[in-house]
């Protein structure tokens, strides 16, 4: 089967793409592109470290077929700041010690970001439901609970 | 101390690398790409154990994009103990296995490609021809008569200067047994853990215009791991350049030398760069896990709680190969009698192969399956004698000056001061007796 050109959104720019079908999300992001922070950690759905918000809603890019962006708006972290400055779930992570290896972070920061746009000020239930499918080996999860609970009233008490 | 003109202890500290995680700029190995990257896939044994008849690459050889194969005749020092760095020995691990195979996904050849598609296409229509032999898969059983064995020197343990196992030997157990009001007796067994960090384990190897290879590695060990490298090319350690320090997670799961030499060789010989990362299932069924034991306890205690002999004998699963099984049982017999005062200590801790996925480091290996069967025996003296768990430990907490049966003196006990801050923290009221204790009131004897 031969390339497609497929065009969409990536953090606020439009563009368009040479892809074969079935090219995940995560390879074009990755491979093609070198957009290296939505990271690679098991390519089959079960990690969440490839997050990325996809129409503002998470998704696993390692599932999903470029194809299925067509048209669509997405966001991965290196849209998450904007020019240059630190975007304030970013800043919340990084002084509360919510980062140790850093390989699950895109994800949850990707994740956190859309629960923090549909929800302004998350219960401690609802963050960590949102957190759900993303892995984390290193912190137990909870300096990133913490972090999104002062990133929410950060936000909404500027 | 001056604790206002310290500017480090006692404060939070920016995470130096902080900024980079949390805008995606961090450079892990996976995210590492060079124009001509090929891309080493490997060829793994489908069982526990075996002998290799043959192996034919010619379905392989015309996938598009296989640039060559690797087998065991490639590799300049095919055998090695990560370990002999340290004068652990003998080497007994083959980097890909040449006559036999002694685990379930043990590398037998490694195949480069122009993508990594080819190279698991590739990887997968090689014909392996195996003879399957009996598996051992139990720390006993590897050790009775009529077992299979493992190793080239005949025997499915370790040998510690000449011995079948690690001996502390302390006293005499069996006076102590014989002078005990009760005896408790228990069995342990712990399971293998996998690390499962989030970044799988992998390297990125490329020769540089100056003819060294530089490795780019989320290894926990770089400089043990460029000297074993090098030794297994038998090449100057002048040649190899490693760059590490960036590992997305790792636990003790990436101590063990096993992608670099291989990917650095397939770089040499390619003059190409080579990427070598574990998938996902490699990284669960393929990389070392935390080794399983078994324990075996028996104490001789007195009515007053006093514990006054422990014999114990256990088993560390290292499964295949040594990694770094050998010294973890060396740390494990140091370390599983406990921070108590026991007159009269033997133990006899084994380093066993079996046909199981190697074991390894991980988080205070040797010592954390150790303390987990340690502190279940305790509690189960405190009910045999009728004493209060937290009695049993301040009754036989060591002192600081006391000889621990490996004959070390013990430098820095805190036992009991770590206790005593553990009540108070969890609303335990303690008697006087033990909050007047001291880690630094030994008396002789």
């Amino acid at each position: 089967m031969g390339s497609k050109i497929v065009n969409f959104t990536l953090n606020g720019r439009e563009i368009d793409v040479m892809v074969k079908p079935l090219t995940t999300l995560q390879k074009l992001l990755r491979e093609q592109l070198s957009y290296t922070a939505t990271k690679e950690g098991c390519k089959q759905g079960g990690c969440g470290s490839c997050t990325v918000l996809v129409n503002g809603e998470p998704m696993m890019s390692c599932l999903l077929p470029v194809e299925d962006v067509e048209g669509q708006t997405v966001m991965t972290l290196e849209g998450l700041g904007v020019n240059g400055s630190l975007h304030t779930l970013q800043e919340v992570f990084f002084e509360n010690y919510a980062v140790q290896c850093g390989y699950c972070t895109p994800g949850m920061l990707m994740v956190s970001n859309a629960l923090l746009n549909h929800n302004p000020s998350p219960k401690r239930d609802e963050i960590v439901e949102a957190l759900t499918g993303n892995f984390c080996r290193c912190t137990g999860y909870e300096p990133i609970i913490q972090a999104i609970q002062i990133a929410a009233q950060r936000l909404s008490n500027p | 101390m001056k604790a206002d003109t310290l500017r480090v202890v006692g404060q939070s500290v920016p995470r130096r690398d902080g900024l980079g995680h949390v805008t995606g700029k961090t450079v892990y190995i996976g995210d590492i790409k060079f124009p001509d990257m090929l891309y080493l896939k490997m060829v793994r044994s489908p069982v526990a154990h075996g002998i290799i008849k043959s192996v034919d690459f010619s379905q392989a050889e015309k996938v598009r994009g296989f640039i060559r194969a690797f087998t065991y005749k490639d590799v300049p020092k095919n055998i090695y103990t990560i370990l002999c760095l340290i004068g652990v020995g003998p080497d007994e691990e083959p980097v890909l296995a040449q006559d036999k195979v002694l685990y379930k996904g043990e590398q037998i050849a490694a195949i480069v490609a122009e993508t990594e598609d080819a190279a698991m296409e590739a990887v997968s229509r090689v014909k392996l021809e195996i003879e399957e032999l009996p598996a051992v898969l139990d720390v006993e059983e590897a050790l009775k008569p009529g077992a299979p064995i493992l190793k080239d020197w005949g025997t499915n343990y370790f040998i510690y200067e000449g011995h079948h196992c690690r001996r502390v030997r302390f006293g005499d157990v069996d006076r102590g047994f014989a002078e005990a009001d009760f005896i408790v007796e228990g069995k342990y067994q712990t399971s293998p853990i996998e690390h499962a960090p989030t970044e799988t384990t992998g390297c990125v190897a490329k020769p540089e215009p100056d003819g060294r290879i530089m490795v780019y590695t989320n290894t926990q060990a770089l400089f043990f791991t460029l000297d074993n490298t090098a030794l297994i090319l038998q090449v100057p350690f002048q040649k190899l350049h490693f760059v590490g320090g960036t590992v997305g997670g790792g636990f003790g799961g990436k101590v063990d030398v096993i992608v670099e030499p291989i990917a650095a060789l397939a770089a040499m010989k390619t003059n190409r760069p080579v990427k070598y990362i574990f998938t996902r299932e490699e990284e669960m069924r393929v990389s070392s896990s935390r080794s399983a034991w078994r324990m075996y306890f028996k104490d001789g205690v007195k009515k007053d709680g006093r514990i006054i002999a422990r014999k114990i004998t256990s088993y560390a699963d290292a499964g295949a190969y040594n990694r770094h099984t050998p010294y973890a049982v060396t740390k494990h017999a140091a370390n599983i009698a406990g921070p108590y005062r026991i007159p009269n200590v033997w133990i006899d801790a084994h380093c066993v192969y079996t046909n199981r996925q190697p074991g390894s480091a991980m988080r205070g290996f040797g010592v954390t399956p150790a303390s987990f069967a340690l502190e279940v025996q305790m509690d189960k003296i405190a009910k045999t004698v009728g004493l209060d768990p937290w009695a049993v430990r301040f009754i036989n907490a060591y002192r600081d000056g006391d000889v621990k049966p490996h004959q070390k003196v013990v430098e820095d006990a805190s036992l009991i001061e770590v206790m005593q801050a553990a009540a108070k923290l969890v609303g335990q009221e303690l008697p006087d007796e033990y909050l007047q204790m001291s880690s630094w009131d030994r008396k002789d004897g």
